[in-house]
């Protein structure tokens, strides 16, 4: 059973359907009690930083993540969440990873938001999250805010001159910046591989 | 790198898709899943599902199909077609789709754009712009999903496109009208206007008839994604095929 933090504002029918076409069982939730007990969560996020983050707080839902032991996956701005502070609206996240999280770099040609398909490179393709990826697979991307890359980040990116976390890891914390329920079989399959773990 | 994206525009009415020439004399073209699924499995990277009469009527698109589109599809869909309120766009983005068009509403009521944009985000909100060329400049047109009810506008299409992107679109959609449905190509010279003026992503749309036309719209008007409709559903290009195509030319393309 995978346990959806429903923080609020966020469209989860699209990850709720997902999961049901790799055949893992769901259920969304936002009470603390229920995800402090829960063999996985997975923490989506569609809005604004700050506005995501109040609500998580105003939920208590914030302290709740940060306790959790068991396998969490943030998706978007999900994943964001998960880092020290983010530029949008100058919001202070949940903390767990060592980073912040910035706007991307306006430079000609350059088109915000990142906005398509872009191919992820990975640095331990040996990960069970990575199981049956491709040496450069593509996913389907949306967000104008990025996470640097670091000694958590297990999938990078490019987009003009700024490098980013695709797919980050750090103990039982990980997540994606693209989208995977809409992000094709490559998609799917990270989805089945973070339902396995 | 981000890639090149290929989007494969359904026209729907009455819950089949459709597909007329400059906008009349609609043809039934095939059931709404079978096609998404067909172009999924080509390797489409993008479906635009658009309700045709939807914004004429002054209705909302229906939405029990956006529902089952959610369900079965795995890469990104947009809803377009009569969405004129906050409440038209939640339904449809809990349905499971990623973003709302809006065209005509926007005309009407241009905040519309901010109000959307605020509430769901940048990326959710794309802005469909329908003109064509008179007397050495482009002029926006309203309600072009029935010609008996088209009119054309006071707006230039460069100050509308502007002030589109001000408003807190964060796609545009440029449908060239006179192109539309004749296979002749895409209107490189507006899109690449369209481009000058724009920092958020434009597909084109109108006039796709050959493999050719998606490299030169790429190449000339650096778009970022190009749209097409009949030349997908009557099987004329193969998008796989077609993407295949643009590689060996140069392009990034997801294969």
């Amino acid at each position: 059973m995978i346990t959806i933090v429903e923080s609020g504002g966020a469209n989860i029918s699209s990850i709720l359907f997902a999961l049901e076409r790799i055949g893992a069982k769901a259920e969304w939730t936002a009470d603390p009690d229920k995800i402090a007990k829960s063999a996985r969560v997975m923490l989506p996020g569609v809005g604004a930083a700050r506005d995501a983050m109040e609500q998580m707080r105003a939920k208590e839902l914030d302290q709740c993540v940060k306790s959790l032991t068991c396998p969490v996956f943030g998706i978007c701005l999900g994943v964001q969440m998960l880092f020290e502070h983010s530029e949008e609206g100058n919001a202070d996240m949940l903390g767990i990873i060592p980073a912040k999280v910035r706007k991307f770099d306006k430079e000609e040609g350059k088109t915000i938001p990142h906005m398509g398909w872009n191919n992820v490179s990975f640095s331990d393709p040996k990960h069970p999250l990575l199981t049956g990826m491709r040496e450069e697979e593509y996913f389907y991307f949306v967000h104008s805010y990025f996470a640097p890359v670091g000694e958590y980040t297990l999938g990078a990116c490019t987009y003009f001159s700024n490098d980013f976390s695709a797919i980050v890891a750090q103990d039982n914390f990980m997540g994606c910046q693209f989208h995977p329920e809409r992000s094709g079989p490559a998609g799917s399959q990270i989805l089945e591989n973070f339902s396995k773990l | 790198m981000l890639t090149k994206r290929i989007v494969a525009c359904l026209d729907v009415r009455d819950g089949v898709v459709v597909k007329g020439v400059r906008f009349k004399n609609h043809t039934v073209m095939g059931d709404i899943i079978e096609l998404a699924q067909r172009y999924r499995d080509e390797g489409v990277d993008e479906l635009v599902f658009y309700d045709i009469i939807a914004s004429i009527e002054g209705r909302v698109v229906e939405k029990n199909w956006v529902k089952r589109v959610a369900r079965v599809l795995d890469v990104p869909f947009c809803v377009a077609g009569g969405i004129r309120t906050m409440e038209d766009a939640k339904i449809i983005l809990n349905e499971g789709a990623d973003k709302v068009s809006i065209n005509s509403p926007a005309l009407e009521r241009p905040e519309f754009i901010t109000e959307l944009a605020q509430v769901f985000g940048v990326q959710s909100v794309v802005v469909g712009v329908d003109s064509r060329k008179e007397d050495d400049r482009w002029v926006v047109y309203q309600y072009t999903g029935d010609e008996t009810k088209t009119v054309k506008t006071t707006h230039d299409l460069l100050v509308w496109l502007r002030m589109v992107q001000n408003m807190g679109a964060g796609e545009v959609v440029l449908n060239c009208m006179a192109n539309d449905g004749v296979r002749q190509g895409y209107d490189i010279e507006q899109l690449a206007a369209a481009r000058k003026i724009l920092n958020i992503p434009l597909i084109a749309s109108g006039g796709a008839g050959e493999r050719e036309h998606f490299l030169n719209v790429f190449n000339e008007a650096h778009v970022d994604g190009a749209l097409a409709a009949s030349v997908f559903h009557t099987g004329h290009l193969h998008i796989g095929a077609l993407k295949n195509y643009l590689r060996d030319n140069g392009l990034h393309v997801r294969i």
